[in-house]
């Protein structure tokens, strides 16, 4: 059993690709593996900011050759059969395949010879193969080659078995080939010179030597542990960012995390403001103080262990912040020098979309639905509510928002606070953007969610004006999303809103279902429910739905309302079955049945159980638990009706058509709390 | 000083200056000299902008005065100018250890990498108006970006044959972080020792006002909007008449005319995207008419 390991040295990768590539190169190399036939017990892959590097072992030294024979089709079969089967057996005419009669009939045979031989044979070009097909985001060729990779490649160490491989990778043009090899470089920095390696365990003990550390997850805890390290020792809490620390593991071989100070002149603007600006441009850390307020330290991780301590490289970065920040607060000084409503005509010159007119015209829209909207949500004022409505997009244009785009809303809150707006005003403009995603928090103040609500609604309304309705994998404008955000508005405030009362087409209340559905799921809700009670159509209340659903589903959960769900079934299906038979049948059955044709107790007991049912004046109420007790006391007689009454009775049609009336009166009961024939099992 | 190499560290800008033309001076390049227009980087110098295109192998560097109207601060910020300095190398074909010989830039500019924090971090460069893109990354130093580093792809709507690696260092930032200063204006522009030493802010700051005020303020806009038709127009006679190299200096002026307008705010977002379109078209089409004159000179 042998080790193949193999590492591709190059100029710096692009952090957001390395795990990525790691994950496509390892599976490549398995694929080639699988595919010459060759074994192998385990197989890891790894990047850094340099390399992508791979070990798999337990390979075998030599594979034995490998006779096989496949069987193709029918001798005479049609031309695209042939077509597949060559493809498939790697030949180009049937002359290379042979007939052979089976017994069945005869059959084209392809005989697949694999040539065995020493595994190191094989390997190159499973190599070569699995670098061609690696799917960089974005590549590119350098020198005068014309092989891309994503950035310059320098070097490749191929061992297998402890020897190097045969083989090379041309770039093209005038440049050299750059050989399989058995040598690689350390830390940019912190080691000169070139390594020799053996095998991966020398390989990874070696790179360590020379300030590499090979494995990502492992940076990760590194980074993790001394930075905690550092900021509980001036009593802060390092603020926990995953994708920065993933980034940041990107960014070094050799991380050195180290503690730096915000200058105290900027400790007044916001803390999200100072955040974003650390996190995006600088990639540093934020830490917290005990009561959760931003603390005066940031972290930065180093990619290199500097003579003096690192002393000059965090007074060059806390350098570089106090610039960036006082661009900050540049912007955050001259914006507040300019009301939020000053800034509205500015909005006429942004374009929101071609079809749908200028963010300006958006707002207006956006006004215009929370003003209704607000009808709907107790507690929200139309002054208000119409005033943060018609702001909530101002701070787009202000110097803040226009270099940090993710604070849109954020900075909008703090100038209304600033011009001392009600902070009911402020907070809605602040919120109107969520909830972002699940994990997101969900407005609940009042004016907030009025306008939270109109925001999204406008989305979903223009773009489904225009035709730009998300396809299965296109949501440019991530109506999903908008769609998502009023559920979970609507439902976790009990908002008693109409949708219908705000559009008209069908399909984007589907679509609202859909989303429903997909949302509902995690909670344990059924989708079949879901669906059952949509297709009673006409609701739009989704508060009103999901107690209805609720009802459905627990009263589904006992045995009455499993047998009554029986019971239905049998009764539906006897329906339809006669419907089949005779076509004009419907019409005949419909209505109510005559009580003076029923000739069985259990008949008059089934109707008048039905007849006493107040399920309208119940549902009217929403009292679906009500409405539900009432369907559980249907059980009993219609267990009875069918245990005792024959329906299809055959010498007297009067006598059939007024029972099948009945059973289809069931089924119109049932049916008016939620369509049971959607219900599965 | 008779020996280049043996310069000693800068203290100054100007020896910052210096230096790198004496080291990418050893490293093969030819030294050139500013070009005489108004441009908003090192890119926009035909140095680059057409010597990256066409099959002839091209090392040069030159420092190249850079305008960026909308970076105007009238001299409040100490990071942020609107007029500044560019030090640009253009390798083409880019050598195997262009990574290497720009590091031993750094050193030979006094970053000691044994005391920094050097890392390169991915930056795709575009430049829409230039309709050219490539590979790189920010060269940052203790957190601060010193250099740009692309590998151009593609100049001019145009798929480069060889590939340039294209080195830029923002001299002025680069300055502040090598003599530890907190602003630009306390920058030495001579030595200190110097029989007038000057700083500068002494050679600086006036003109930082005075062109703030020009660009956010005073342009007028009018004759801009000129400017730029007029530009636009004789770069497209000049192409027609096969002068590629008078056609590019027009698409350089257009290209400066609409950052000025731009800065002033007359122009809304959605004329924005057309300037810039339009400025890409004359780029385009000069890029186009100077490789013919390079494949016919080669053939």
């Amino acid at each position: 059993m042998a080790e193949l390991l193999l590492e591709l040295l190059s100029e710096e990768i692009p952090a957001r690709m390395q795990t990525r590539a790691a994950e496509d190169l390892k599976r490549l190399v398995c694929d080639g593996l699988k595919a010459a036939g060759l074994e192998f017990s385990d197989a890891r892959a790894f990047a850094t900011p340099r390399r992508l590097a791979l070990v798999a072992d337990g390979l075998p030294t030599a594979r034995a050759d490998v006779r096989e024979e496949k069987r193709g089709p029918r001798v005479g079969a049609p031309d695209q059969a042939v077509q597949g089967f060559l493809k498939s057996a790697g030949l180009t005419s049937l002359d290379q395949a042979e007939k052979r009669d089976t017994g069945k009939g005869e059959f084209w045979f392809a005989i697949v010879n694999k040539k065995g031989g020493p595994t190191e044979a094989a390997l190159p070009g499973i190599i070569d193969a699995a670098m061609r097909g690696l799917p960089w985001p974005k590549s590119m060729k350098w020198g005068s080659g014309t092989m891309t990779w994503v950035r310059p490649l320098q070097s490749i160490v191929a061992l297998f078995d402890g020897k190097v491989l045969p083989g090379e990778v041309a770039p093209g043009g005038a440049m050299a080939p750059i050989k399989f090899g058995d040598t690689t470089r350390g830390h940019r920095f912190l080691s000169k010179g070139e390594i020799k390696v053996s095998g991966f365990a020398d390989y990874a003990a070696k790179l360590r030597t020379a300030h590499v550390i090979l494995d990502a997850a492992e940076r990760k805890k590194i980074v993790l542990a001394s930075a905690e390290k550092l900021c509980a020792e001036v009593q802060v809490s390092l603020k926990a960012d995953e994708g920065l620390l993933e980034e940041v593991a990107g960014l070094v071989e050799w991380p050195v995390p180290l503690l730096g100070t915000i200058d105290g002149q900027f400790m007044d603007v916001p803390p999200e403001v100072l955040i974003v600006s650390m996190r995006t441009h600088q990639r540093y850390f934020a830490t917290t103080k005990p009561d959760g307020a931003l603390a005066n330290r940031f972290v930065v991780v180093a990619n290199n262990v500097a003579r003096d301590g690192g002393r000059t490289i965090v007074d060059g970065n806390e350098r570089v912040l106090r610039s960036r920040l006082a661009d900050a607060k540049f912007f955050w000084d001259q914006d507040r020098k300019t009301r939020l409503e000053d800034r509205l005509p500015a909005l006429r010159d942004i374009v929101f979309h071609a079809k749908l007119g200028t963010q300006a015209e958006r707002v207006e829209r956006i006004a215009g639905l929370a003003v209704e909207i607000a009808k709907f949500v107790p507690g929200a004022d139309v002054g208000p509510v119409a005033l943060a409505a018609r702001l909530c997009k101002a701070d787009l244009v202000s110097g803040m928002v226009g270099e940090f785009p993710e604070l849109q809303g954020v900075m909008g809150r703090y100038y209304a606070l600033g011009e001392k707006l009600p902070a009911a005003v402020a907070d809605a403009i602040g919120d109107h953007y969520a909830p972002a995603g699940p994990n997101d928090r969900c407005p609940s103040a009042p004016v907030s969610i009025a306008v939270a609500l109109a925001d999204k609604l406008e989305s979903l309304i223009s773009f489904w004006s225009i035709g730009e309705k998300p396809t299965g994998s296109r949501d440019p404008y991530a109506l999903r999303r908008a769609a998502l955000g009023i559920i979970r508005i609507v439902v976790e405030n009990k908002i008693r809103l109409p949708l219908k009362h705000f559009f008209k087409a069908d399909d984007l209340m589907e679509f609202f279902a859909e989303r429903l559905k997909v949302q509902v799921r995690e909670k344990g809700v059924r989708h079949d429910v879901v669906d059952a009670v949509f297709a009673l159509g006409g609701e739009d209340d989704l508060v009103r739905l999901l107690a209805r659903v609720e009802a459905v589903q627990s009263f589904l959960g006992t045995d009455a309302g499993k047998n009554l769900l029986t019971a239905y079934g049998r009764a539906v299906n006897i329906v339809r079955v006669e419907e089949r038979k005779d076509k004009a049948l419907a019409a005949k059955i419909a209505g109510a049945p005559d009580p003076t044709l029923f000739e069985q107790e259990e008949e008059r007991a089934l109707f008048s159980r039905l007849a006493a049912l107040s399920l309208s004046s119940r549902i009217k109420s929403e009292d679906f638990v009500g409405a539900m007790n009432d369907l559980a006391g249907l059980r009993a007689p219609i267990d009875a009706f069918f245990e005792k009454v024959t329906v299809n009775v055959t010498d007297n049609d009067q006598l059939r058509l007024n029972r099948l009336k009945l059973l289809n009166q069931i089924r119109a009961t049932m049916d008016s709390v939620a369509d049971f024939s959607k219900i599965e099992g | 000083m008779s020996d280049p190499s043996a310069r000693l560290k800068p203290t100054c800008f100007q020896e910052l200056i210096l230096t790198l033309q004496d080291y990418w001076a050893a490293q093969g390049c030819l030294i050139l000299q500013p070009f005489d227009m108004e441009m908003g980087a090192g890119t926009f110098h035909p140095a680059t902008t057409l010597r990256a295109l066409g099959p002839k192998p091209w090392y040069a560097a030159y420092v190249q005065p850079s305008r960026r109207p909308k970076d105007g601060r009238y001299g409040d910020n100490p990071l942020r100018l609107q007029h500044y300095y560019q030090f640009q190398a253009i390798l083409k074909p880019s050598p195997s250890d262009i990574l290497e010989r720009y590091l031993s830039s750094l050193e030979a500019i006094g970053i000691d990498t044994s005391l920094h924090d050097i890392r390169f971090v991915e930056d795709d460069w575009e430049s829409p108006t230039l309709g050219a893109w490539g590979l790189g990354w920010e060269v940052w130093c203790d957190g601060s970006e010193i250099s740009q580093f692309t590998y151009f792809q593609q100049v001019g709507g145009i798929e480069v044959g060889l590939v340039s690696g294209e080195i830029t260092y923002g001299l002025e930032r680069l300055a502040v972080y090598l003599f530890d200063k907190k602003s630009i204006y306390d920058l030495p522009f001579n030595r200190t020792d110097s029989e007038v030493p000057l700083t500068y802010c002494d050679v600086f700051l006036e003109n930082e006002r005075e062109q703030s005020a020009y660009n956010f303020e005073v342009a007028d806009t009018d004759m801009l909007f000129r400017h730029f038709a007029d530009a636009e127009k004789e770069c497209i006679r000049l192409i027609d008449r096969k002068l590629p190299l008078p056609a590019y200096e027009q698409c350089i002026k257009a290209s400066h005319v609409f950052n000025l307008l731009d800065a002033r705010g007359v122009i809304s977002v959605t004329e924005r995207q057309s300037y810039i379109l339009r400025v890409r078209e004359l780029a385009k089409a000069c890029c186009e008419a100077w490789l013919a004159t390079q494949t016919a000179e080669a053939a």
